[in-house]
């Protein structure tokens, strides 16, 4: 069942994505893309990140998608149709597919509890948690104290990027 | 917006939801799925909702472009004065411990400022953005 469900998400993004490359009409381009961001964040709940599958599906199938309307106020809805066929980029995206492809057999298996990655810091955050922190949201006690000062680089990106859009796009 | 009954009235009735829920999701980050980012993100797109009903020129009334680009740097220096709290305090930069009468106090403390920051940071973003467009539509 589980393998059902992932099987269809990734078929359905796949489907998606080829779609929002193929459309001309900015209009269906960008519900599209409201709508991988759902199945991107329906396939992270599979995946047990509901903190990410929150975010995700807040910020890329709320607020990006109302952004990006608003931008087609202002540009229009009919793209251009692209002037050169594009076999050599297809040609280069699929060989590095296929590479990454097959660099992934030699990865350990997905999720294993004795994979390199669970063995050091992730074990003190889970077993120190409750009597260190006392939150019992693991993903907000690594976010917001164990990892505090990435997260403030996080929230200084996020500044930047504001400073940036008002550089660009305020009217005076 | 004045001949879409429907649209304005369901838009009235979820604009205080969506705010709250905003403000849940916000301070029950320690308990649940949430946060900061969440949490900035939702409480803008219930001002989002106000905009687009009701028009930018009441939408600016309530939440002045100013006020909302202050918002955007307070945010993070909320977040950086924790740090600098605690160190003000003798401990290094970003030790919640002794923010409070025991550390995990202290924690409880600085996670909840922090997430503040956030989200506080996050919000007034997404509210420069919508404002920035916007604009261009009026002048357009």
């Amino acid at each position: 069942m589980d393998t059902f469900i992932d099987v269809a998400l990734l078929a359905l993004l796949a489907v998606t994505a080829y779609a929002i490359v193929r459309l001309h009409d900015m209009l269906a381009v960008v519900m599209l893309s409201g709508i991988y961001s759902l199945l991107s964040a329906a396939l992270f709940v599979v995946l047990d990140a509901v903190d990410v599958a929150f975010t995700e599906a807040a910020v890329g199938a709320g607020v990006s998608t109302l952004l990006l309307l608003a931008t087609l106020g202002l540009v229009g809805r009919e793209a251009r149709p692209p002037e050169h066929r594009a076999w050599l980029p297809l040609a280069v995206v699929i060989v590095t597919g296929l590479a990454l492809v097959y660099g992934t057999y030699d990865m350990p298996p997905f999720g294993a509890a004795d994979n390199p990655v669970q063995q050091h810091v992730a074990p003190h955050y889970l077993e120190h948690t409750a009597t260190e922190i006392g939150v019992p949201n693991v993903v907000t006690a690594v976010l917001a104290s164990y990892r505090g000062y990435d997260t403030l680089g996080e929230v200084s990106v996020v500044f930047t990027a504001g400073v940036g859009v008002l550089l660009l796009l305020r009217r005076r | 917006m004045r001949h879409h009954l429907v649209l304005r009235v369901v838009g009235k009735l979820l604009v205080a939801p969506i705010l709250l829920f905003g403000l849940y999701v916000q301070f029950h980050g320690d308990y649940g799925p949430g946060g900061g980012f969440q949490a900035g993100v939702i409480f803008a797109s219930g001002f989002f909702l106000c905009g687009l009903i009701f028009g930018l020129e009441r939408l600016q009334r309530v939440l002045p472009e100013a006020m909302v680009r202050n918002l955007v740097a307070l945010g993070v220096l909320l977040f950086a004065g924790v740090g600098v709290a605690a160190m003000i305090l003798g401990a290094n930069f970003l030790d919640y411990d002794v923010l409070g009468g025991t550390p995990v106090a202290g924690q409880h403390v600085g996670i909840l400022l922090v997430e503040l920051g956030v989200g506080i940071s996050v919000f007034g973003v997404m509210m420069t953005a919508f404002y920035a467009f916007a604009a261009r539509w009026a002048g357009a």
